[in-house]
């Protein structure tokens, strides 16, 4: 009798001790990711103000100015990546799903989760020798190119990988109307997979518009409007990492300011993804 | 000794010598007696020496079957004698798994369907599936006008066209006011008969239907048994089933497959009351399968 209640006191120590340690290790996680947001929260909200979103930064050693020529370009930088990315990516993903049973098949397959691995710089400096050292010059083209190849391997995986979640039952459903093939692929089983293939897409947009390391050496940084995409181009990440490694205060703040921009719009596209998945599970 | 008395089975006045002497011809005589009696009816489709393999594997060994047109054939017998395969190979879905293929002659009229391109043929040869299968993405007025929709056909009147085949599957008191509703809202039953309507809709020449009623309840299960019965005033319907009671209910036709072969072809009440073979007493018996 004893022995059981005390057995029982033990282990009911161990479940307590256990939890705690998990519960600490789960807040000790937390920590890092909540310091950042909080950072760049308050000290991201200092440098911002109307000027910041409107206007080209100032010349060096001028007060003020903004950042709105990195926003914009951000936004077509990824706008770029987006139009390279994509339908490349989804196509990729619909072979693999489709025909990738084939030993080509398992190389692609292979190739895209390498891909998934080379670290950015790496594809920075290979857009740098395509297209920039023949192009010579630095331009949007390329930052977007950049990007893109950075996109390609997450998107061609999950479009694959959620391609093969829709049920056979429903190509055979397709193909028993007298649907071809390839309207049956496009306009069933892809568009079954859709919310799920636009989740991927965001969460591989919101990886890519923090990129800095390939946009140093391929769309490079620009004081002032690019008049053209075959111009050298300014981003927030580029933008950011310029005026936080220089001298001046001024540029510090709106470093912050424009962190805080960054850490916004790539948490709102996080968010809009997981809207999107909660919304097709509820629809179930 | 059928145990078949509930199943509406019309009676035969046929003779007992008759009978015996019906049991006592060979299959292959048998065969050769059906294909005669056939051929002077109007036969819609016909396989000749259908064979359907996986891979290495033969799995449908050589099977001749006509199916009459507006009657309705049902195709029984045990799990894995190829029945599925069979009907699969009737509108070319079965070549679509990878690794299968078919060979042997399928008329359809007097089209050769393994020369046809097999869009056209599924577009008149339809399929209804064993588990009810609309379209997730789609609403239920959407899903009756997929197959025109998917195959860009603009249809002249879709609303007239949605309403009259689901009238036709006797599903539109159900639906009528929530036809923007998803077609996954249904119940099992109502998504079966929508998929009927999806078929229908394409006016199909023949409809195909796997174990329609295997994924539904008994009243679900006798609604679709009231549309087959319906449906074969206007369409050669072959129905696989496991439910022999169905196929007694349902067809005028049915084949019994064994093991990939056909070993008996007949009229519904001649297989159900008087088989001439000793492999369809026995499984109609329940004996065995």
């Amino acid at each position: 009798m004893n022995g059981i209640r005390s057995s029982y006191v033990y282990r009911r120590a161990v479940d307590r001790a256990v939890r705690a340690a998990c519960v600490l290790a789960a807040v000790i996680a937390l920590v890092p990711l909540f310091l950042v947001l909080y950072y760049v929260a308050v000290r991201g909200i200092r440098g911002l103000n109307w000027a910041f979103f409107t206007e080209l930064p100032k010349p060096v050693g001028e007060e003020g100015g903004g950042a709105a020529n990195a926003i914009v370009g951000s936004i077509e930088l990824v706008g770029l990546a987006c139009l390279f990315g994509i339908p490349l990516g989804v196509l990729a993903g619909v072979f693999l799903a489709e025909f990738g049973q084939s030993s080509f098949g398992r190389v692609v397959r292979f190739a895209a989760d390498v891909m998934a691995g080379v670290p950015s710089v790496t594809i920075g400096i290979f857009i740098y020798a395509l297209v920039v050292l023949r192009t010579k010059q630095f331009s949007a083209y390329a930052g977007g190119l950049a990007l893109a190849v950075i996109m390609l391997p997450t998107v061609t995986r999950t479009t694959e990988e959620l391609l093969k979640l829709v049920p056979e039952a429903l190509r055979e459903a397709a193909l028993g109307l007298g649907v071809p093939q390839w309207r049956t692929t496009l306009w069933v089983m892809l568009r079954t997979a859709a919310p799920g293939v636009a989740t991927g897409i965001m969460l591989a947009v919101a990886r890519v518009a923090g990129e800095t390391a390939p946009l140093l050496f391929t769309s490079f940084n620009n004081r002032f409007w690019a008049r053209g995409l075959n111009e050298p181009i300014a981003s927030l990440p580029v933008q950011i990492y310029t005026y936080a490694v220089s001298p001046y205060e001024d540029w510090h703040r709106q470093a912050w300011a424009a962190a805080l921009v960054l850490v916004s719009l790539v948490l709102f596209l996080n968010v809009a993804a997981r809207v999107l998945v909660r919304n097709r599970v509820g629809s179930r | 000794m059928m145990g078949y008395s509930s199943a509406p089975i019309g009676a035969r006045e046929d003779s007992e010598k008759e009978v015996i002497n019906r049991q006592a011809q060979s299959p292959a005589a048998l065969l050769e007696r059906q294909r005669e009696e056939v051929s002077t009816a109007n036969v819609k489709m016909r396989a000749g020496d259908l064979r359907a393999f996986f891979g290495k594997a033969e799995v449908i060994k050589g099977i001749s079957l006509p199916f009459p047109e507006n009657k309705v054939t049902a195709i029984i017998g045990p799990s894995g004698c190829g029945k599925s395969t069979f009907i699969r190979c009737l509108n070319r879905m079965h070549e679509v798994v990878p690794g299968a293929r078919a060979a042997g002659e399928v008329l359809l009229d007097t089209d050769d369907i393994y020369a046809m391109d097999p869009v056209r043929l599924r577009r008149r040869v339809g399929m209804v599936f064993q588990k009810p299968n609309p379209f997730p993405t789609m609403s239920i007025r959407g899903n009756v006008l997929a197959g025109l929709k998917l195959n860009g056909i603009r249809p002249d009147d879709p609303d007239g066209l949605a309403e009259k085949t689901l009238r036709q599957v006797a599903l539109w008191d159900e639906v009528k006011d929530g036809l923007g509703r998803s077609g996954m809202s249904l119940s099992g039953g109502q998504q079966q008969r929508l998929c009927i309507a999806r078929t229908l809709a394409m006016e199909p020449e023949v409809i195909l239907m796997d174990e329609p009623c295997s994924a539904l309840d008994p009243i679900a299960t006798a609604r679709v048994e009231e549309l087959i019965h319906e449906l074969q005033k206007q369409y050669t319907i072959v129905i696989v089933t496991h439910n022999m009671q169905q196929a007694a209910r349902v067809a005028q036709y049915t084949a019994f497959f064994y093991m990939g072969e056909l070993v008996e072809h007949d009229e519904t009440n001649v297989i159900f009351t008087r088989p001439a073979q000793a492999r369809t007493e026995d499984y109609i018996t329940g004996r065995f399968g």
